[in-house]
């Protein structure tokens, strides 16, 4: 991890998505959110508990990013999308050129890194 | 409870001027409404300035009473941010202070400098309403945004980029002659389709532009009306508020928009009307999917039933359902802040006769106003009637 300030919570759930054991915050009711909450945002129960979810997922929606913000400068143009996990829905990096993604394919759950800032990036792989 | 009359309204040109300061913006659009109302300016209660991103823009934060200076006002005055939806933010302020009778005449304002950011920085500036660790570090952007939605909304409901096409074209025809407007000229489906991507299937012309501008709109008690004389033919009846999750991945469906379906709600019921009495619309077409889902969120139409809308002539100046008269945000242009409340000057207008599109509404009666913040995790919606 870089030497900025930290987010507690949001920095351990993408070290955990980079160590392959992905994880979501799950209330009573089965809503799932990701950190850091303290509270379920559906419900407004406040017993969460971390539950691991597949790194195995499918891509819902997608785009075609051609103007970034100035942190992404580098990057484009790359493939935006968000994919669902068990249940659980994250935006991330399409790891393909645009020819090669269509809604419903597969992908795996990964991080990788801005091209501009060598942030880490949530990342979606092809299968 | 009476409801608030609109007694005058002010908008400045939207488009292009990066020199102009944010606080010269708002103070023409102000002086304008002031001097429509024909009031005193003594008579003012209070003051609420839309804004989102002056830290960003011009490094100005505390835009209440900067602004209230700026229009030579000492009343309460403050800044009211909700992301796009901030302007509507402001006018709901004000509509309620006048409703419970805090106020007898408020001025409700937004104003949005954006140029001056350049693209880039734009793009990044407007991001900030997004979720900042699951969306903004991933990369995405608002024409980023709502491309997800629309490319979810060809998978579930059918539809392309040809249908949406035709939102921009009717909004630039509705701007051909609207002074105010920042694009003043009709475009051609070809050249929506052909434009350059920006974030696809969002392009260039599927994307409302980076603009300058400020809005303002004097609202007054009926009884203040009434003994100052003002001849106020205007009336907010109704207002409503939604709320929804930042990141469009935390939500149950990419292509609904509850936060419009509980503020058009509220809205309605607060007026006492229902879907089927409106006249004409505002609606907050940010990008040309925003405008299909603000027509389903509103139930104006079926949900993936709003996306033909356009291109059957339903919602064009000579259908049954008039959508952004104006021009819309896609070419009127969207100042951020001020959006919510220019779709309150120009409805005034619409109805009072002084719009150069009055003729297509000439015998409504009810219009609504819808305005929504990131992708409508914001959203706030206004009746307007003409007074009896």
């Amino acid at each position: 991890m870089s030497d900025e300030i930290q987010n507690d919570g949001y920095d351990q759930a993408i070290e955990a998505i980079g160590a392959g054991e992905p994880y979501a915050l799950e209330c009573p009711n089965g809503h799932h959110s990701m950190p850091p909450r303290r509270v379920c945002p559906e419900c407004g129960e406040s017993e969460l508990e971390e539950v691991d979810i597949p790194t195995s997922g499918e891509l819902l929606t997608y785009n075609v990013t051609h103007v970034p913000t100035p942190d992404f400068a580098d990057d484009v143009p790359f493939v935006l999308g968000i994919a669902e996990f068990g249940g659980v829905r994250l935006t991330g990096r399409v790891q393909a050129d645009a020819e090669e993604v269509e809604v419903g394919i597969p992908v795996e759950l990964g991080l990788g890194e801005s091209e501009t800032t060598e942030r880490p990036l949530i990342t979606f792989d092809l299968a | 409870m009476s409801p608030p009359h609109i007694a005058g309204v002010g908008m400045t040109t939207f488009g292009k001027v990066p020199e102009r300061t944010g606080r010269d913006l708002f103070a023409e659009a102000g002086s304008t409404a002031i001097e429509d109302a024909g009031i005193d300016r003594d008579d003012i209660d209070a003051l609420y300035v839309g804004n989102f991103m002056g830290e960003l823009s011009e490094n100005q934060g505390h835009m209440g009473p900067l602004m209230a200076k700026a229009i030579g006002l000492d009343v309460p005055a403050t800044r009211v941010e909700s992301a796009c939806a901030s302007g509507g933010m402001a006018v709901r302020q004000g509509v309620k202070d006048v409703r419970n009778g805090e106020a007898d005449v408020v001025l409700v304002s937004g104003v949005e400098r954006m140029h001056n950011m350049g693209t880039a920085g734009a793009t990044g500036g407007l991001s900030v309403a997004a979720d900042d660790l699951w969306e903004i570090r991933q990369g995405i952007t608002f024409p980023g945004a709502y491309a997800l939605m629309a490319q979810r909304y060809f998978e579930v409901h059918g539809g392309d980029r040809e249908d949406l096409a035709h939102v921009a074209v009717k909004n630039h025809a509705n701007a051909a002659n609207n002074p105010l407007a920042q694009y003043q000229s009709e475009i051609s489906v070809e050249k929506v389709l052909d434009a350059p991507p920006v974030a696809m299937p969002m392009g260039l012309f599927d994307s409302s532009p980076i603009t300058d501008g400020a809005a303002a709109a004097l609202l007054v008690s009926e009884e203040y009306a009434e003994e100052n004389g003002l001849d106020t033919p205007v009336a907010i009846t109704g207002t409503g508020q939604g709320t929804d999750n930042l990141a469009l991945a935390e939500r149950d469906s990419l292509v609904w928009t509850p936060a419009t379906r509980d503020a058009g709600q509220e809205a309605y019921d607060d007026a006492g009307i229902a879907t089927d009495n409106v006249d004409f619309v505002e609606v907050h077409d940010c990008f040309t999917i925003a405008e299909v889902l603000a027509l389903e969120g509103l139930g104006f139409y079926e949900e993936g039933e709003g996306i033909t809308a356009a291109r059957d002539g339903e919602t064009t100046a000579d259908g049954d359902l008039p959508v952004n008269l104006s021009g819309g945000l896609k070419a009127k242009g969207h100042p951020v802040g001020a959006t919510g409340v220019a779709q309150i000057t120009e409805m005034t207008k619409l109805f009072r006769g002084d719009h150069v599109n009055s003729d297509r509404v000439e015998d409504a009666s009810v219009g609504l106003t819808h305005n929504a913040g990131g992708t409508v995790a914001s959203a706030v919606v206004h009746v307007l009637e003409v007074a009896e």
